[in-house]
């Protein structure tokens, strides 16, 4: 396998973008992070997308997208991995360069949800569940969610209030990220007088609905010398599923996949927790990051609240996570989240994060989680 | 639900019947056709008896499409005596406090609202169970 570099980054805001279509969203997000690379060379494009079909009646979306942006006739692909869908194009691209097949890949992480009320949003996203038997029955991905937070508190005695700090330090990085969607900081008591989504989740602490593309291009190592911008290296790229069903689990309240892909990337990258300045988690929910910081390595079970509580995830702390708002504060366009977290340890690590740049960062790490934990890739960057 | 699907589903939903693997003697709710232990195939059909305790819960106060008219709700997970965790919606929760641990038991009610074009469905629910079971 090749080494490789990323070479180009571009994303939309994150909003609710009324007056643009699926392609337009992804179309500019392409032509920025080709004009970053001052390149056009593209061999093959790979879209992060989960509910085009869903919400916009559209499949075939990779050559929708190829021919918006101009890009025919080149290979164009849709990668479908539930909410970790932008993770898995990035690692279809990475698969497709590292091997050889292509040299330049473009990736684009797109998702379009606004033009739909809640509840049919609510529907679409249920579909990462079991159909037969979770969404079938009415119940809802927050609501798979709020049973793991309920269980948690149970079993380690923690109140609703103690899971807010992750909250508040999304929300603390997106007011400092000009492409955020929530970019106002929020207190203890906003979290705790939020309305409630699926009790004990409230809106606070959910990951709201929202449009965005962001895009990537990436090339052999051994070529990216010759871009504009320094390369920032793909140290390694991993997944790993679990079961479909969350009640199918041995213990649902470890993440398997989650702990099977960082292990993975681990071992490529050849570090460890310790190494990671910089960790862009999947918080769609707070339940999840604490869940994802104990699975890979960061806190003990039953502890990673003590790590939100004692300032360690926040930008100046040892390890920071969702340092430009993560998918609570930058707002999480499900498909294209994976894509975004990847931009931003990009920005993190050339340098270009300005005032939520975390010093002398070197190392990140970007996972993206689909489904209730059901499936999870990870990527390690380098500078 | 489509109604090939409610079809299939019939045992599952009405009878609360999963798999069980020869080899290891497993059980599975929902149905699987192949062991994740032993990876074999071959599984039994195994009819679970409807008695557990609570795992977790939750009420749903922002529905998915088609559950809005019975919103708000409430869903748990349900460790059966016979091993499995279960999710499935909670029934007969009015006025009682939900709680970790709490005896449940299976019914049979109406899952989903009638569709255009679908049957109405019904399947299991869990509510508590208030006395202990019969012996
Ligand atoms: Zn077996």
């Amino acid at each position: 396998m090749r080494d490789v570099g990323i070479i180009g980054i571009g994303q939309t805001a994150v909003a609710e973008h009324w007056d643009r279509s699926i392609e337009d969203l992804a179309v500019e997000a392409i032509t920025e992070a080709r004009r970053d690379a001052g390149t056009d060379r593209a061999d093959a494009l790979f879209v992060g997308n989960m509910l085009s079909g869903e919400l916009a009646g559209q499949e075939n979306l990779a050559t929708a997208i190829a021919d918006a942006a101009a890009l025919l006739p080149i290979e164009a692909l849709k990668i479908e991995a539930a909410c970790a869908s932008g993770g898995a194009a990035l690692r279809a691209a990475w698969l497709a360069v590292a091997s050889g097949a292509h040299d330049y890949a473009l990736v684009v992480g797109v998702e379009k949800m606004t033009d739909h009320l809640t509840d049919g949003v609510t529907a679409a996203l249920a579909t990462a569940a079991d159909a037969d038997y979770e969404a079938g029955f009415g119940i809802s991905f927050v609501a798979l969610t709020a049973l793991l937070m309920r269980r948690y508190m149970h079993d380690h005695a923690a109140r609703r209030e103690d899971f807010a700090a992750f909250s508040i330090n999304s929300h603390r990085n997106a007011a400092l990220n000009p492409r955020a969607l929530y970019r106002q900081p929020i207190t203890v008591a906003d979290f705790i007088a939020s309305p409630v989504v699926a009790d004990p989740i409230n809106v606070l602490d959910s990951a709201g609905i929202c449009d965005g593309a962001a895009a990537l291009l990436i090339c052999p190592a051994a070529e990216a010398g010759r871009a504009r911008r320094t390369p920032v290296r793909i140290a390694a790229s991993a997944c790993a599923t679990d079961t479909l069903g969350l009640a199918e689990r041995a213990d649902p309240l470890v993440w398997q996949a989650v702990a099977g892909s960082a292990r993975l990337a681990y071992d490529r990258a050849k570090v460890g927790p310790k190494d990671i300045d910089l960790f862009e988690v999947h918080d769609a929910f707070s339940i999840v990051s604490v869940l994802t910081l104990e699975a890979c390595g960061f806190a003990d079970r039953g502890s990673a609240l003590r790590l939100a509580a004692e300032g360690r995830i926040a930008l100046e702390g040892d390890i920071p996570i969702c340092t430009l708002g993560g998918l609570k504060g930058r707002g999480h366009p499900v498909g294209a989240s994976g894509v975004y977290q990847i931009v931003e340890v990009v920005q993190q690590l050339r340098g270009e994060a300005g005032p939520a740049q975390v010093k002398g960062a070197r190392v990140g790490m970007a996972q993206s989680v689909g489904g209730s934990g059901s499936v999870s890739v990870t990527h390690i960057l380098r500078a | 639900m489509e109604l090939p699907r409610y079809h299939r589903m019939r045992r599952a939903l009405y009878r609360l019947e999963g798999t069980s693997c020869p080899s290891c003697s497993r059980r599975f709710f929902p149905p699987r056709a192949v062991c994740p232990a032993c990876r074999k195939g071959g599984l039994e059909p195994f009819p679970f008896s409807g008695r557990g305790t609570l795992y977790s819960y939750t009420r749903i106060t922002q529905a998915p499409r088609g559950f809005a008219s019975v919103a708000p709700y409430a869903v748990g997970m349900v460790r059966l005596e016979e091993g499995p965790l279960v999710s499935a919606p909670l029934a007969d929760t009015d006025g009682i406090d939900l709680s970790i641990g709490m005896p449940v038991e299976m019914v049979t009610r109406r899952i989903h609202e009638a569709s255009e074009n679908g049957p109405i469905v019904y399947g299991y629910k869990f509510r508590p169970r208030l006395r202990p079971p019969r012996q």
